[in-house]
């Protein structure tokens, strides 16, 4: 079943990439840019790249809107659901089947707790993700439905981020082993962008440069 | 292939396998204990759900070389008192139409018990949705389980 499921799967990407090769033709001008911001929604710019920024408030700002192509991809914004229960896939559509988060971000004590299927690591012959820490965030940790603004705000927020102060944000976005999962989520799932060790460098020049938030 | 030894109903399974065989096939294959079922192999159905140290668990999803000496329970062992009150209700309502999904809906069921004695139509539903019945016994799968809550408290 699950062969079949990576056979569509490889052909839908298949097609994708054939597209993505067709529209790869001649450039028209003005193209160019809109083809490597296309390009680029998989990797993250260096931090280098922002230096030229002079104004520290817009350079913070432009840092933490690079680092946000991490924060709103479906590989971390699904397991931040408003509500009580995830999302999955680049979709995001409703986890199924249906789990809520529970009394820790772990399933209900008598119900469906996450580790009825997610183990230890990523299983994929089953298509299954794992991780040591699998979990839901805490609810005042939500971040679907919210701007990139809103979600600068609460994560610098020590009432909704676990009380955490620069530098153990810091630490935590560059090292958590969950956080680090969104580069490594299997088989058939898209990394977020970059690589966690640039994701870790943004937020900390984010952080250096006063850590101010995108305006809405 | 490694070999690994499993508890099983608490007896030693030795079982030759490749170590990222899921669990499911070291116990209907490699130990010849069939009454747990292959539905979708993606976690998506619940009938291979076994108990690993009491916690429900889908049985496809989890390697064969990660279950270490954890005890498994699968429904031919199924003995505490939750499981036999869940058998004997399964039994006197007439649960299953085919039968399939039925092994999976049990271990389930009884985890449930296990941990809650006295679960609402919600906590059933949270607890069993993941256990799918293409015969749609879901109606008495619910029933069942309430009876077989109310069979324990005395
Ligand atoms: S076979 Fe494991 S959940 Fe379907
Ligand atoms: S009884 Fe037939 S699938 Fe459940």
């Amino acid at each position: 079943m699950s062969r079949v499921r990576q056979a569509v799967l490889a052909g839908f990407a298949g097609v994708l990439v054939a597209s993505l090769v067709a529209v790869a033709g001649p450039l028209l001008p003005g193209e160019a840019d809109a083809a490597s911001r296309a390009a680029d929604s998989t990797q993250l710019r260096p931090v280098s790249d922002f230096a030229k920024i002079r104004d520290k408030q817009k350079r913070a700002i432009a840092l933490f809107e690079e680092a946000g192509k991490v924060i709103t991809s479906p590989r971390c914004m699904n397991c931040h659901p408003a509500g009580d229960r995830p999302t999955q896939t680049d979709a995001m559509r409703p986890h199924q089947p249906l789990v809520v988060r529970g009394e820790h971000g772990l399933g209900p004590p008598s119900g469906l707790a996450c580790t009825t299927c997610h183990h230890q690591a990523n299983f994929d012959p089953a298509g299954v993700p794992g991780n040591p820490k699998w979990a839901l965030a805490p609810l005042e940790m939500a971040w679907q439905g919210k701007t990139l603004g809103q979600i600068c705000v609460q994560i610098k927020d020590r009432t909704r981020n676990g009380d955490k102060d620069m530098a153990a944000l810091v630490h935590h976005m560059a090292e958590d082993e969950l956080v680090g999962w969104g580069w490594h989520p299997g088989e058939g799932r898209t990394p977020a962008p970059g690589t966690q060790k640039q994701f870790g460098a943004l937020i900390k020049a984010w952080a250096e440069a006063g850590a101010a938030c995108p305006k809405g | 292939m490694a070999a690994f030894t499993l508890s099983i109903n608490g007896q030693a399974h030795a079982v030759d396998v490749d170590p990222d065989t899921p669990l499911l096939w070291a116990i209907r294959d490699g130990a010849g204990l069939t009454g747990t079922k292959y539905g979708c192999g993606v976690a998506q159905c619940g009938a291979c759900t076994v108990h690993i140290d009491g916690q429900s668990t889908r049985s496809c999803s989890l390697p064969v070389s990660a279950v270490g000496d954890r005890k498994i329970t699968t429904i031919e062992g199924l003995s505490s008192k939750e499981g036999r009150a869940v058998q004997a209700a399964w039994a006197a309502i007439d649960v299953p139409q085919c039968g399939y999904c039925q092994s999976g809906q049990v271990m389930s069921a009884t985890a449930l018990l296990e941990q809650n004695k006295a679960p609402t139509d919600r906590d059933v539903d949270l607890a069993m949705n993941g256990n799918i019945c293409r015969c749609a016994t879901y109606v008495r799968i619910r029933a069942a389980i309430h009876q077989a809550a109310k069979s324990l408290e005395g």
